[in-house]
């Protein structure tokens, strides 16, 4: 829960922008992000709500840093697991109940 | 999308990684005393310290303890139990997907589920929202738990405007005072505390200055990869080494000393801190985020009338009552010291809330081999 996710801002529209995360697109609520975002800027996804805008300068490095963690996700890595969690919750992705008996992100990951 | 060639190793290099835990076996070495007691609070610094088997790599001498770092995990019998009468009252439920097996004093949500319970999994509050204009004909209740950072996003959404049958049961926790209790705890040592980054994103570095010059420990703001850990590791021995009891910010790519202002403001506006009982672990003067009186008419807790002394009338099981999840937060245990730990206690059979979440040690170790205590095997 307390991991967040980066990704690009695609497009914005109010206080929702859609953002790329390693090629997936999702709709994010800019309503708690510290500082005005524009397309093309990076941000940090918790739960659904991007918290950070991230310096540009950190991107590269952020972004590597996620993209090995989602590349060396195996089926009880808990944090990627959680990586996978965050970006299944942001409120553009398909809200499929994750019914289910590990009841952790993991179990989203095929939907 | 960046070059996936090689610049993450800026933060897993083995190089890098041998050359601080070098430096911070020297620092160990130079306290004076041994164990150097350490504790984080959060369930992420031990995914990342149980993940990586970064505890192969700390000196002998230095001890890091699991703190109170789960939200789930310190989620109080009662929270539960209120969101299990709500849902056996008929009302949709919707919660983050650990709580749903978290027991309560006799069920869990899954229970109140097999009972006839409606009880919906969500990612995010935005979806529990769309849940209440999809089902007008509902009341949806939100049982939301978390820290700060999971609460600034309840806050959000209820500043934004919901629908009228839409209400938040909040069992949300903030953690600065609970690092005041544990610090005190009898029987705890700790020297040194690693705050969590996502959680000081909101808040910023400074929140901890109090807590630093009053308890007179040092506080390092921590990132979550394996040189974040071991650079904030370093930072906070050196700091205890020197008996300076201050704040330093290791996580700068995310965390600033006064943090995300609006995010903080937006918190405050929704929420109130409320003492309450943490888990196991024991009443946390001001530990519990609660909804503001102007927002009584969104707070399940005012909008139903709950009745929960049905619901825990019996005795927690036996197994329930050999459980040590509240000493393991409390960081005066770990997992390897329960002795139902990967024999009665399973992920797929929690008996304790530490083995539900993916952030509860418990689940943390159980996934990753047990006690990883790999410095054995190297000698």
């Amino acid at each position: 829960m307390c991991l967040g996710v980066p990704g690009k801002v695609l497009a914005i529209d109010g206080m929702e922008a859609t953002v790329d995360f390693f090629g997936v697109r999702k709709v994010l609520r800019l309503d708690i992000v510290d500082e005005p975002v524009t397309v093309g800027d990076y941000v940090l996804n918790h739960v659904g709500f991007a918290i950070r805008r991230i310096p540009p300068s950190e991107v590269g490095e952020t972004l590597a840093l996620f993209e090995q963690v989602l590349k060396e996700a195996a089926q009880d890595d808990l944090m990627a697991a959680d990586v996978r969690g965050e970006l299944a919750g942001l409120p553009g992705a398909r809200s499929d109940r994750a019914r289910a008996h590990g009841s952790t992100p993991a179990a989203e990951e095929k939907s | 999308m960046a070059d996936p060639g090689l610049d993450e190793l800026k933060f897993r290099d083995p190089a890098r990684a041998r050359a601080l835990s070098a430096a911070l076996a020297r620092e160990v070495a130079a306290v004076g005393h041994e164990p150097v007691s350490v504790m984080h609070v959060c369930g992420s610094h031990e995914q990342s310290i149980a993940r990586f088997g970064l505890r192969a790599v700390f000196p002998p001498g230095l001890q890091v303890v699991m703190g109170p770092g789960c939200p789930v995990c310190v989620t109080d019998l009662p929270e539960v139990d209120e969101a299990v009468a709500l849902a056996l009252a008929g009302h949709r439920v919707a919660t983050y997907g650990d709580m749903v097996k978290v027991p309560g004093s006799a069920r869990s949500l899954a229970d109140a589920e097999a009972e006839g319970g409606k009880v919906d999994v969500v990612y995010s509050v935005q979806q529990a929202v769309e849940l209440a204009r999809t089902h007008p004909g509902e009341e949806v209740v939100f049982f939301a738990s978390g820290f700060e950072t999971t609460a600034v996003a309840t806050a959000a959404v209820l500043l934004n405007g919901v629908p009228g049958n839409f209400s938040v049961l909040s069992a949300h926790k903030y953690v600065p005072p609970a690092m005041e209790v544990v610090a005190e705890m009898p029987g705890s040592h700790i020297e040194g505390f690693l705050a969590a980054g996502h959680a000081a994103a909101i808040t910023g570095s400074a929140v901890f200055e109090p807590f630093a010059a009053k308890h007179r420990v040092p506080v390092v703001v921590a990132g979550f990869e394996p040189l974040d850990v071991l650079a904030a590791l370093l930072k906070l021995v050196e700091l205890i080494r020197g008996k300076r009891a201050e704040v330093a910010n290791m996580y700068p790519r995310v965390v600033t000393r006064e943090g995300n202002r609006p995010a903080q403001e937006k918190l405050w506006r929704v929420f109130q801190l409320v003492g309450g009982r943490w888990r196991g672990i024991a009443h946390i003067p001001d530990g519990n985020l609660r909804l503001r009186d102007e927002w009584a008419h969104l707070d399940a807790r005012r909008r139903f009338s709950l009745d929960i002394s049905g619901l825990h009338d019996r005795a927690p099981s036996g197994l329930a009552q050999r459980c040590i999840c509240g000493e393991i937060m409390a960081g005066l245990k770990q997992p390897s010291d329960c002795e139902l730990f990967g024999r009665e206690c399973l992920p797929d059979s929690p008996v304790g809330a530490c083995m539900v979440s993916s952030e509860g040690s418990c689940k943390i170790w159980h996934t990753y081999g047990g006690l990883p205590d790999l410095r054995e095997v190297r000698r």
